[in-house]
């Protein structure tokens, strides 16, 4: 009877495709929230994965996330390089300042200052230039995208030339990308570009510089506390952990591994944000939204064939076997709702990789979403199969 | 109409008793909204033979044949099918004694319509267990023998209404049920239609360990029943035994 099952819930193909669209929208609202939720909260520690190998970073311990820095006094640094068990410590400066471009427009920009000597810190992928080439005079290096969006230059300055006395650009003319020996005045500095870096996306929507340490701080405005971290490498054989509180206790500072610091970061936002709130709910709405449609086609479906249903119980189906075909049906329709939504959301996710939407679906969400479909094929089917269970096999007399 | 009077709730009749109810009682509901849908029926259907119940609506002609084909659970009152008190089995094996032992055509039909002609057929032999290759190819060919033939993988709601009925009547025939429940047979059917479906149900089920029970308003097919019992009031007010000249029924 199983095939019939499959066959009636295939056959009626209003209601079918109704319950369909219905999971297959639940699952996509699902996955689809779930993973943009994911690629934004990843955003707010990536800049910590976008930091080489590091063992440890040491920060002001009164910091609640890594984008929102409490400038450390540079003595800082020498404390954690006296302390035993470091093998080296380096520098790290990372501030928003404002560049202002040669049409005159202002945006404020994500600077990473590494350290001069081993440039440690460093972004993992230079697309255009040497990392090395930091070292030129007043070299920065762009973000490849952002030098295709926020920083583009007018179209009629060539590359490496500053605009001629009197020239003016005006909003609308043509623009293109930043380019390797384009200047730019950052905070009434000037920055030369040298290369072109590719990094992750940040939760700070700002186009990222990168420089060396000793530039940024003189781009930064002149304060006593300019550091924001420093990054520490252990003495091979070192236990972690034990450095971590060893130099928590010499210099006040805390020190976290990289992983650690990510989890402060991410509970930060977690807990002090509405961010998981307003995912959250639109999550909620999604399995809701699943739950009134397919439930509701659902139990249609079941009212619709509740007199076959009828017409097999008095030919001696048992209860038993009226309930899995119902419950085939219910699943059958869950695997396929699930398929069209995940697939939905993959196809999403495709378009939207490397682009500026946060989306990182892990593979804990599609069984995250597959479990709420789940849930909502069995609520949808239970209302189904109470009818079935209560349904008298002598109401097929009725003429009903 | 042909008929003989005998006001006896049981007939002479030199044939086997197929269905034995005494004093059987159903009642629906309780207190003051309680209706006795039956008061005491006592009647004999003898095997081998078409037994057609009358009367006019609410007299309790469905709650009588729900009960005789183990649909509903009687009140009070003794009943045997072939020699099985139904009221012994269990919910599950009455299923299965169902299943195994009745046929039933409906008044609507309720011929799934996403199933296909002999699909609709199989389902007895499908809930007996068997594959459905083979009980599609089976109800295939019962449906050629019903005229049928080649409209096997059709659509139920294609055929015409005295098509429907015909795979109804297959649906209640394929698995060689005993006992054959048929609830207004002809009711959506004009005369000459519901004339030639009740010969046909006569003529494949009116064997000696076999019976039929035809619930029915039309009389324009009286003249082929056996007997038949008029239900007033939840109770058999009279019993006709019809004589039929012609033993040989009609074929399809």
């Amino acid at each position: 009877m199983n095939r019939y099952a499959i066959k009636m819930l295939f056959g009626d193909s209003a209601k079918f495709y109704g319950i369909l669209l219905g999971l297959g929208f639940a699952s996509l609202l699902i996955a689809q929230q779930a993973s943009i939720f994911v690629g934004l909260m990843s955003r707010t520690f990536a800049f910590i994965g976008e930091v080489g190998h590091v063992d440890l970073w040491v920060f002001d311990p009164t910091q609640s996330y890594v984008d929102e820095p409490k400038p450390l006094r540079t003595t800082a640094l020498e404390r954690v390089r006296g302390v035993t068990g470091v093998e080296w410590a380096a520098p790290l400066y990372k501030g928003l300042l404002v560049a202002t471009l040669p049409d005159g427009s202002r945006q404020v920009c994500d600077v990473i200052g590494i350290d001069d000597d081993t440039l440690a810190g460093g972004p993992v992928e230079v697309v255009a230039g040497s990392l090395a080439d930091l070292r030129q005079p007043d070299a920065v290096m762009v973000e490849v995208g952002s030098s295709q969006q926020q920083l583009r230059f007018p179209a009629e300055l060539a590359p490496g030339t500053v605009p001629a006395p009197g020239q003016v650009f005006r909003r609308g003319d043509p623009k293109r990308s930043v380019e390797i020996g384009d200047i730019i005045e950052l905070n009434e500095h000037r920055a030369r570009v040298v290369g072109l870096v590719k990094c992750s996306e940040t939760f700070v929507a700002a186009p990222t510089l990168y420089t060396v340490y000793s530039r940024a701080i003189t781009f930064a405005p002149p304060t006593r506390r300019v550091m924001s971290a420093v990054l520490v490498t252990a003495v091979p054989g070192t236990d972690i952990t034990t450095l971590a509180q060893r130099i928590r206790d010499e210099t006040g500072l805390e020190a976290m591994p990289p992983h650690d610091y990510a989890m402060r970061t991410l509970s930060y936002w977690m807990k002090e944000t509405g961010i998981p709130i307003n995912f959250g709910i639109a999550i909620a709405l999604g399995f809701f939204v699943g739950v009134a449609i397919a439930g509701q086609m659902f139990y249609n479906f079941t009212l619709d064939n509740l007199r076959y249903f009828g017409a097999f119980k008095a030919m001696g189906a048992s209860t038993w076997r009226l309930l899995s075909m119902v419950a085939l049906q219910a699943l059958v329709a869950g695997v396929l709702g699930l398929g069209l939504g995940l697939g939905a959301v993959s196809a999403f996710g495709l378009n939207a990789a490397g682009g500026k939407l946060a989306f990182k679906m892990l593979w804990q969400i599609p069984l995250i979403a597959a479990v709420a479909v789940l849930v909502i094929c069995i609520l949808a089917s239970v209302i189904s199969m109470w009818k079935v269970v209560r349904l008298d096999p002598a109401d097929v007399f009725k003429g009903a | 109409m042909n008929t003989a009077r005998d006001n006896t709730d049981t007939r002479s009749t030199d044939r086997a008793i197929a269905i034995r109810l005494r004093k059987v009682e159903k009642t629906f509901g309780k207190g003051e909204s309680a209706v006795r849908a039956l008061r005491g029926i006592d009647l004999d259907i003898p095997a081998g033979e078409l037994t057609m119940l009358v009367g006019p609506s609410g007299c309790g002609k469905t709650t009588l044949i729900s009960i005789l084909a183990g649909l509903l659970s009687r009140d009070a009152g003794d009943m045997t099918v072939f020699g099985t008190d139904l009221a012994t089995l269990r919910r599950d094996r009455l299923a299965a004694w169902r299943r195994d032992n009745v046929g039933f055509i409906f008044q609507q039909f309720n011929l799934v319509p996403q199933l296909t002609v002999a699909e609709n057929v199989s389902v007895p032999l499908v809930l007996k267990g068997e594959s459905v290759a083979a009980a599609v190819r089976k109800s295939a060919e019962l449906l050629a023998t019903l005229g049928l033939e080649g409209r096997d993988q059709s659509a139920p709601l294609k055929l015409s209404g005295g098509q429907q009925q015909r795979v109804a009547i297959a649906r209640a025939l394929i698995h060689d049920p005993r006992l054959l429940v048929c609830d207004e047979p002809t009711s959506a059917l004009d005369a000459e239609l519901g004339r030639r479906v009740m010969e046909l149900i006569r003529g494949r089920s009116t064997s000696p360990d076999r019976a039929v029970v035809v619930v029915t308003h039309d009389d324009r097919i009286y003249n082929l029943a056996d007997s038949i019992a008029h239900v007033n009031d939840g109770k058999i007010d009279q019993l006709t035994r019809v004589a039929r000249e012609a033993s040989a029924p009609a074929t399809p």
